[in-house]
């Protein structure tokens, strides 16, 4: 059993089931991501596990004891608003000791709390202040303040930084990745934005359709997608996924691509697949961009980089690497460039593509096969 | 003509300006004129008002007029003044506007953020209960008000205006705490405060905006009201404007013209007070929510 623990959880609207029976259990000291678009469930997962949704059936414990029925200030557990939700009418240190004077805290013990936290967060200038008078990192400072100084057993974030401008959220990032391996607390983090689901997390749930679509640790959602779903939402550029058909050729498994001509371009498969008792089938052949490259550019430890000739779409330089659309069939295919390499538009060039990354799913359930 | 900057929008001249500020300043004394007769009246003896000078300054200026009005005056059948009247108006008002603005508070924040299986037909019914015609719960309110044992007493007309003015507050509350984040509530409610903590710690005290509104707005509606003070009070609960109305009507002897517009004026000193001192934030409430900021 877990620090946090939901057990087939269920959340529905009267005949609309916005949330499938749900099982994640999270260990203390883990940091979790719920990640998806919107609607998938996610902010409702939180709120469930924060007692401000009702939970349909199933049950969420927090260690060991369940929640079902008990007020969200009685389960020891803090949340950091997207709007951060500070009260307007209090200043900075009201804000923060405001939940430790609902529960009955000592003024001694909250001034003392609020100390800490506040050093701890470098805002002691801006304990005074309104939160009017707060740029908007600030405000995101104190909201965290807010939720650190009650020292509870597991921390809610609702999508903290979708508030902050790019610069400052990617700081802010560092920082809140830095609190949690200094403080070594339990959070459950509520996202959008799949970079900062890999960058934070220690384990993701891939959200979509109110059913959790995997639930890993970032390399196994980026590198062993359980679906397409997940395929196409993690990673950017997204992954390339295009039909293709298995083949059996000396002996070897190859994925057979269809071109515009009716001609057919052969990809084999990594030495030791088991794709080969697929033979004739069907499939959607998801690589990433990073998996085509320029051939200089290719992995040297694979060893199944295959080489094929390719015209160029669109070039887009983007400074570190240069992404190169193209197309094989009738789909649009991302590779990723070195940024120096000499590519232009209009101009066939030969693309390596590491065949060891390669990933299949079937069409009809766009569950993965191999 | 791309290279002059120092363009303003609209353009005015001298002669522009000079006949846009002599019309207002004809309307400013055009609305100013009765307010000037009135004062003017009030302090004049009789005899000059019944020689015809109306819009004459006074000759012989005396406050005798405001000091009849306010404790001598005949009032129906005693001799008593507008004082006691003064008094009852604003025993009603005080509490009915306090009470009526409090519950549509209240009213305000459950509808917007502890909702529920049929809230909006609840608030539906409030605002049907602004727009109904006074006169139609003349008789109802009176057999009601018998039935309490309140008919004919200040507690009585209090409880009439707050029964009318919580549609109007509430209309006014929900619609502010709609714009007020939902959020805030939430994280009140993680930090541990319970309805009414969140409520008197966190709601109201950002509420001051409307609340003035709310105010203003009950305070001249049960300052002005007569319908109501006339149906609903006895001699000794009647209103101010009741009052006033028996003063100016009263048919015994010569009509003292002087004390008529002292007292009228008497009549409206509370709302123009208040407006003065709330109007600022009348209008900055008004538009409160109105631009995204």
């Amino acid at each position: 059993m877990g620090f946090l623990d939901i057990n087939n959880a269920t959340k529905a609207y009267g005949a609309v089931k916005v949330l499938h029976e749900t099982n994640i259990s999270v260990e203390e000291g883990e940091f979790l991501v719920l990640v998806g678009p919107s609607g998938c469930g996610k902010s409702t997962l939180l709120n469930m596990i924060a007692g401000l949704e009702e939970i349909t059936s199933g049950d969420i414990a927090i260690k060991g004891r369940s929640m079902n029925g008990v007020r969200p200030a009685d389960r020891n557990i803090a949340m950091v608003f997207q709007s951060y939700a500070l009260y307007p009418n209090m200043n900075v240190e009201q804000n923060m000791a405001f939940g430790l004077e609902m529960h009955g805290v000592p003024k001694a013990e909250r001034d003392k709390a609020v100390a800490r936290v506040a050093d701890l967060l470098q805002i002691v200038p801006l304990l005074k202040r309104k939160p009017g008078q707060l740029s908007g990192g600030q405000r995101q400072r104190v909201a965290m303040g807010r939720a650190l100084v009650r020292n509870p057993d597991v921390f809610l974030f609702d999508e903290p930084l979708s508030n902050l401008d790019a610069k400052l959220r990617v700081d802010m990032r560092t920082e809140i990745k830095k609190l949690h391996q200094k403080l070594g607390t339990t959070i459950v983090y509520v996202t959008h934005d799949q970079i900062e689901a890999l960058t934070l997390s220690t384990r993701i749930a891939v959200m979509f359709g109110g059913h959790v679509q995997q639930l890993g640790t970032p390399k196994e959602i980026y590198d062993n997608p359980a679906n397409i779903f997940v395929a196409g939402f993690m990673g950017s550029p997204s992954m390339n996924l295009f039909p293709a058909r298995v083949a059996v050729e000396n002996g070897a498994a190859v994925a057979r691509v269809g071109l515009a001509d009716h001609s057919t371009v052969s990809l084999p498969f990594a030495p030791g697949n088991a794709m080969a008792a697929h033979d004739g089938q069907e499939i959607i052949l998801g690589i990433r961009p990073e998996a085509i490259t320029d051939e200089d550019g290719a992995d040297r430890k694979s060893q199944a980089i295959h080489r094929i000739e390719a015209m160029v779409d669109v070039t887009e330089p983007a400074g570190s690497d240069t992404f190169v659309v193209s197309h094989l069939g009738g789909t649009e295919v991302t590779g990723r460039f070195r940024a120096d390499v000499d590519v232009r538009a209009g101009q066939t060039f030969p693309f390596a593509i590491n065949m060891e990354k390669a990933v299949a799913f079937d069409p009809k359930t766009e569950l993965r096969i191999g | 003509m791309a290279t002059n900057a120092t363009a303003t929008v609209v353009r005015t001249g001298a002669g522009a300006r000079f006949v846009i500020y002599t019309l207002l300043g004809l309307f400013c004394i055009y609305y100013l004129l009765p307010l000037y007769v009135m004062v003017v009246n009030s302090l004049k003896p009789l005899s000059e008002i019944q020689s015809g000078g109306m819009m004459a300054l006074p000759k012989e200026w005396t406050v005798a007029p405001w000091a009849s009005a306010w404790s001598t005056a005949q009032i129906g059948v005693a001799a008593t003044g507008l004082k006691p009247y003064f008094l009852n108006s604003i025993l009603m008002v005080v509490p009915a506007v306090a009470i009526s603005t409090v519950l549509g508070a209240l009213n305000g924040y459950v509808l917007t953020k502890w909702r529920f299986r049929g809230d909006t037909i609840v608030f539906g019914l409030l605002l049907f209960g602004c727009f109904i015609p006074f006169q139609m719960v003349l008789i109802p309110m009176a057999r009601m008000l018998g039935l309490m044992g309140l008919a004919g007493t200040v507690p009585g007309l209090v409880f009439v205006h707050l029964v009318y003015g919580i549609g109007f507050s509430t209309l006014y509350f929900r619609n502010y705490y709609q714009q007020f984040p939902t959020e805030l509530v939430r994280a009140a409610q993680i930090d541990g405060a319970g309805f009414f903590t969140i409520f008197l710690r966190i709601m109201l005290p950002s509420s001051g905006p409307i609340a003035v509104v709310c105010i203003i707005w009950q305070f001249t509606n049960i300052w002005n009201d007569f319908l109501f003070g006339a149906s609903f009070s006895d001699f000794d609960s009647q209103p101010m404007t009741v009052a006033l109305n028996n003063l100016v009507q009263s048919s015994t002897g010569v009509k003292e013209y002087n004390v008529h517009f002292a007292g009228a004026i008497m009549a409206a000193l509370p709302t123009l007070l208040v407006y003065i001192v709330a109007g600022r934030y009348f209008v900055r409430g008004l538009m409160a929510g109105s631009v995204k900021g």
